[in-house]
């Protein structure tokens, strides 16, 4: 009896969508186990991580709160994905747009009126696509690998946030903590959307799933962009220049991450400090692949993987596991989603062994 | 594992303790819930160690008035809120936060739980029912920077630092003034990591500065890393927070112990009888914040004696280390002879005095 | 300042760059067959609390031996690591990237779960390989006095070099690195090298995790490599691929973390010491765009690096 896999024609519709939703559940049961094994109450911290955030009201906005940015970034890191570009240093460009906007908060510390805020979320968005401006001209002009240019910016952008808070854009007030000052009312975000719990940036985030949706299926530009990632010799036959490609991608993704950036500097805690960096420009890469880099699909995987970020708080608090566990339960998902591919684009078949001719006939 | 057995261990013996006196006054009263947010470990034998002591204290000193919960290794940035929400949302009524990066976050979770009373430690934002409390770490800084003044061969002491923050800034001063005091011509230098916590990279920032001189180091960062630096190159230092000694038993002269509980009854104790408000709270020795950890076999008696003399002192209120004439690193004046600094001039210290090569 | 200063000086700039040489090392002859391995940061983690908690949990039983079998539990566990990124990305075709991410991530966690209980230990660390006499001496302590894992570095690093440039075998991983399909139909087995390649990363990679936690500071603390194996990522791309690029490049990096302590404690900052910290990165940036551009044979990115091995496609 061997297993052969053979290739598919088209890629499984049913497992694209079956794929995700068994990493999702088969993390669950492998998590409980691990963690029954180092000794936790393993069912019970899988019950707080991913059932709690969904059952509980209370949690929902928590929830909405942490799925914002991870929808906004994800939903342009995904284009690229597609195009078989990879923007790993969303994370950067997130920071360095949040920066950007909060530098436009600074020079402007007095001004008022609804203009202030929508000039700091475009100056978020220019910040993000700047700093994925440079990787963008390192790899059309000099080739060189993008995986490895946003990596390596990230660490940059970090140094930058630290030097900045801790430095020029010091508060004066702030006890001389490396903080930046808080903005004013007239530059925060509410939290919420007046007369419900919505946060703002889900708002944002839904606006955008449906842009990124028609965008990807419906457009040209979209084709193009699957069509560069899928077969590059095709493209470039069909007139889908590589290098623009490589350009509109990374400035998409990175102002979406910059967007994202802001959005949650001037929602959140209405300041920037060294915390700021919370990790969403990678895990929004994990939320991509869940997604199986489709809109819909990173909207929901973003909620998902919203639930285990709340709910691993959660089980902390109740079950007393370290807060690393979030991180594990997230990879898992990936690692399950990963192997999981192999399916849609392969049948696994079983065959028997065809039963040897006689020796007999072999002796003529 | 150990942490699962302790919590269920105490909320059966608070369960149980409650039993007696329940039947006693046939007049069932709630304990009351005390919440701990912490940023490290319990087992760190540092910071968090030295809250968790006091969160224990608490929960000893005050069986079945009292049940005490905590939550480590929260972060200081915005997923700090929702641990802090839920803490609330569980029935906790005092909530001790206790990192500076948990100042925003500890406001904005007090917005939505109004009826909660909240203490930020080492913060400086209030509200009706947030707090803040601090305890005075320089005075801890004066006794071994007299110890280190006596012992220092080579006149040149090194500071081991994170941030320059206020709370570092006061360390460093305090820690140069009072080794100044028993050898005028002590320098201390000084090296700043830019973070609370990287092993490494504080084990190197303190072998640079054995390499430049330093025979005794002082440290403000969170792991025991200078302190094994010190054991190996035989130069002596100093614990941070709790009594590390394990980690380096020839080079730990002593170290400056936080102790939390005598502060954290005395809140709980307002709770119960309904006379918390809002505070800012800045104790010390004489209160029992702060102690020091026993003396190592190598300090000499006569050392001993000047490093007691000034916790005795300390404790009567008859010295403060930042009493005048102090003088900046350009040399101007600070502080004039014989004037006390104020408490709210040492809170946005950010300049260091002469001696300190920065 | 006299002989003594600068040999001091060098004990520190070793101590830091060890680590990072180590895992740089395992992961040139990963990306020298063609994989990329982004998850070094969680493979140096698991290898650090695994030699720390076997090294603690045998201690009294081995004696002297301990931080030996803890170093080998490290590498083994390293190994073990990356294997579970080579079955994903080998056998199972998925995207390099991606899962190497997850590697990192999940690696970072678990340690941190399984350390959760041995924080506030402590380990003995090696005994040196010389003797004390020579181990000890003022001046020949520079090279006789570090532990065994600063020489099992050099020694790798010279092992690896000589292993790619100069045998059979070496020529091979490089060939399937740079054109995997035509070592395919010569019949070399790509994937099994490629195989054993990530399992060799894994496991130098976990060694360079355990120097933390048995050398420099002999303890266990949740990420207590603090980002280093994202610079020994930097590192491999700033040598330009090259073994001997790769033990100047990971010295250079050494001197300069190492220099911007010496100035901040001599009272001198000419430059922010983000500017320091941000080094690194920046300087593999640069190197990668000037070795792209320069075109040089044998000094670019392996050709096939981070893509699949489809030879039926």
């Amino acid at each position: 009896m061997r297993i052969r896999l053979e290739k598919r024609l088209t890629p499984s519709r049913f497992m694209q969508i079956a794929t995700p939703i068994a990493s999702v559940l088969l993390t669950m049961a492998l998590g409980a186990i691990i963690f029954q094994l180092l000794g936790f109450d393993g069912p019970r911290a899988i019950f707080e991580t991913f059932i709690t955030p969904i059952a509980a009201s209370y949690k929902w906005q928590d929830v909405a709160t942490k799925a914002a940015p991870l929808i906004i970034i994800a939903l342009g890191l995904s284009l690229g994905n597609q195009a078989k570009i990879w923007n790993i240093g969303a994370e950067g460009q997130y920071i360095i747009g949040a920066l950007a906007g909060a530098g436009v908060a600074f020079a402007l510390p007095d001004a008022q009126g609804f203009w202030v805020i929508p000039l700091m979320i475009a100056a978020g968005i220019v910040g993000g696509m700047a700093w994925a401006a440079i990787p963008a001209f390192l790899k059309t002009r000099y080739r060189v690998s993008e995986v490895l240019s946003t990596l390596m910016l990230v660490y940059v952008a970090l140094q930058v946030l630290n030097y900045l808070v801790s430095g020029p854009w010091k508060d004066p007030k702030g006890h001389n903590f490396p903080q930046t000052p808080p903005f004013t009312p007239a530059q925060l975000l509410p939290h919420a959307i007046a007369g419900t719990a919505i946060p703002p940036g889900l708002v944002v985030g839904i606006l955008l799933t449906l842009v990124f949706w028609v965008l990807t299926t419906r457009s040209v530009y979209g084709f193009s962009v699957r069509t560069v990632g899928a077969a590059p010799n095709a493209a470039r036959y069909g007139g889908f220049d590589a290098s623009r490609t490589v350009w509109s991608t990374l400035m998409i993704s990175g102002g979406m991450a910059g967007l994202a950036g802001i959005l949650e500097a001037s929602s959140q805690l209405g300041q920037i400090n060294l915390g700021f960096p919370s990790g969403y420009g990678f895990t929004a890469i994990i939320v991509s692949f869940l997604g199986r880099l489709h809109p819909v699909g990173v909207f929901l995987a973003a909620l998902i993987l919203a639930v285990t970020y709340v709910g691993g708080q959660v089980a902390q608090t109740v079950v007393h596991v370290p807060n690393a566990t979030a991180g594990i339960f997230q990879a898992m998902m990936l690692f399950f989603i990963l192997a999981s591919d192999i399916l849609v684009r392969y049948r696994v078949r079983i065959l028997r062994d065809v039963p040897r001719p006689a020796p007999a006939e072999a002796v003529a | 594992m150990s942490m699962i057995t302790r919590r269920n261990l105490m909320k059966t013996a608070a369960a149980g303790l409650t039993l007696p006196a329940l039947a006693r006054s046939g007049f069932a009263a709630e304990p009351l819930k005390v919440g701990f947010v912490y940023l490290g470990a319990i087992g760190d034998y540092g910071w968090t160690w030295s809250h968790e002591q006091g969160r224990k204290a608490l929960a000893e000193a005050l069986k079945g008035q009292v049940v005490t919960d905590y939550v480590e290794n929260v972060k200081e940035d915005a997923s700090a809120i929702p641990v802090m929400k839920d803490l609330a949302q569980q029935g906790h009524k005092l909530i001790f936060t206790t990192s500076y990066g948990y100042m925003d976050q500890t406001i904005e979770a007090a917005k939505q739980f109004p009826d909660v009373k909240w203490e930020h430690c080492t913060g400086y934002k209030h509200a009706d029912n947030v707090g803040t409390y601090n305890s005075r770490f320089y005075q801890g800084r004066a006794v071994i920077g007299t110890i280190a003044g006596m012992m220092s061969k080579t006149g040149t002491i090194g500071f081991l630092g994170s941030f320059k923050i206020p709370e570092v800034v006061m360390g460093v001063n305090a820690f140069t003034l009072a080794a100044q005091a028993v050898n005028p011509k002590i320098t201390t230098k000084l090296v700043m990591i830019d973070t609370w916590f990287d092993p490494a990279k504080e084990a190197a920032a303190a072998e640079t500065l054995a390499n430049l001189g330093c025979d005794v180091i002082a440290q403000h960062v969170d792991s025991p890393a200078t302190l094994q630096v010190c054991e190996k190159r035989k130069i002596y230092g100093f614990g941070y927070g709790a009594d590390m000694s394990r980690f380096a038993p020839h080079a730990h002269l002593t170290a400056s112990l936080d102790l939390w509980g005598p502060y954290y009854i005395e809140r709980a104790k307002a709770m119960l009888d309904g006379s918390w408000k809002s505070d800012d709270i800045w104790w010390g020795m004489k209160e029992g914040l702060l102690g020091m950890a026993p003396y190592n076999k190598a300090v000499p008696d006569n050392v001993r004696a000047a490093a007691d003399k000034i916790i005795a002192d300390t404790k009567a209120g008859t010295y403060e280390v930042f009493t005048g004439p102090i003088s900046d690193q350009t040399g101007k004046e600070r502080v004039a002879k014989g004037q006390r600094m104020e408490d709210k001039d040492l809170l946005v210290m950010d300049w260091y005095v002469k001696g300190v090569q920065s | 300042m006299n002989i003594g200063f600068f040999i001091d000086a060098l004990i520190t700039v070793v101590g830091v760059t060890t680590p990072i040489l180590l895992a740089a090392t395992g992961e040139l002859v990963v990306e020298k067959s063609g994989v990329l391995n982004l998850g070094i940061e969680g493979m140096m983690l698991i290898g650090a609390v695994t030699g720390f908690a076997v090294t603690l949990n045998y201690g009294p039983d081995l004696g002297d031996m301990a931080p030996w079998f803890g170093g080998l539990a490290a590498a083994i566990a390293g190994a073990a690591s990356s294997m579970l990124f080579a079955v994903l990305v080998l056998t199972l075709g998925s995207n390099q990237v991606a899962t190497g991410l997850a590697l990192a991530i999940f690696g970072i966690g678990l340690s941190s779960l399984i350390g959760a209980g041995y924080v506030g230990m402590i380990v003995p660390s090696f005994d040196s390989v010389f003797p004390d006499s020579l181990a000890g001496d003022p001046l020949w302590r520079v090279v006789f006095g570090y532990s065994p894992l600063v020489y099992f570095a050099l020694l790798m690093v010279f092992a690896v070099g000589w292993f790619l440039n100069r045998t059979r075998a070496g020529l091979i991983l490089r060939a399937v690195g740079e054109n995997d399909l035509s070592a395919h139909s010569i019949g070399y087995p790509v994937i099994a090298i490629r195989y054993a390649a990530i399992a060799f990363g894994g496991a130098l990679a976990g060694i360079g995790g355990a120097y933390f936690s048995m050398v420099i500071t002999p303890m266990w603390a949740e990420q207590m490599t603090a980002g280093r194996g994202w610079i020994a990522l930097a590192l491999v791309v700033f040598s330009g691929w090259r073994a001997g690029r790769l033990l100047a490049g990971a010295y250079f990096f050494g001197v300069l973390m190492t220099l911007e302590l010496y100035a901040k404690a001599s009272g001198f900052s000419f430059l922010p010491s983000q500017f320091w910290a941000a080094m690194p990165y920046i300087a593999a940036v640069v190197a990668l765009a000037v070795i792209s551009a320069r075109e040089v044979a044998g000094s670019e990115a392996p050709a096939c690096l981070g893509r699949p091995f489809l030879p039926n496609a």
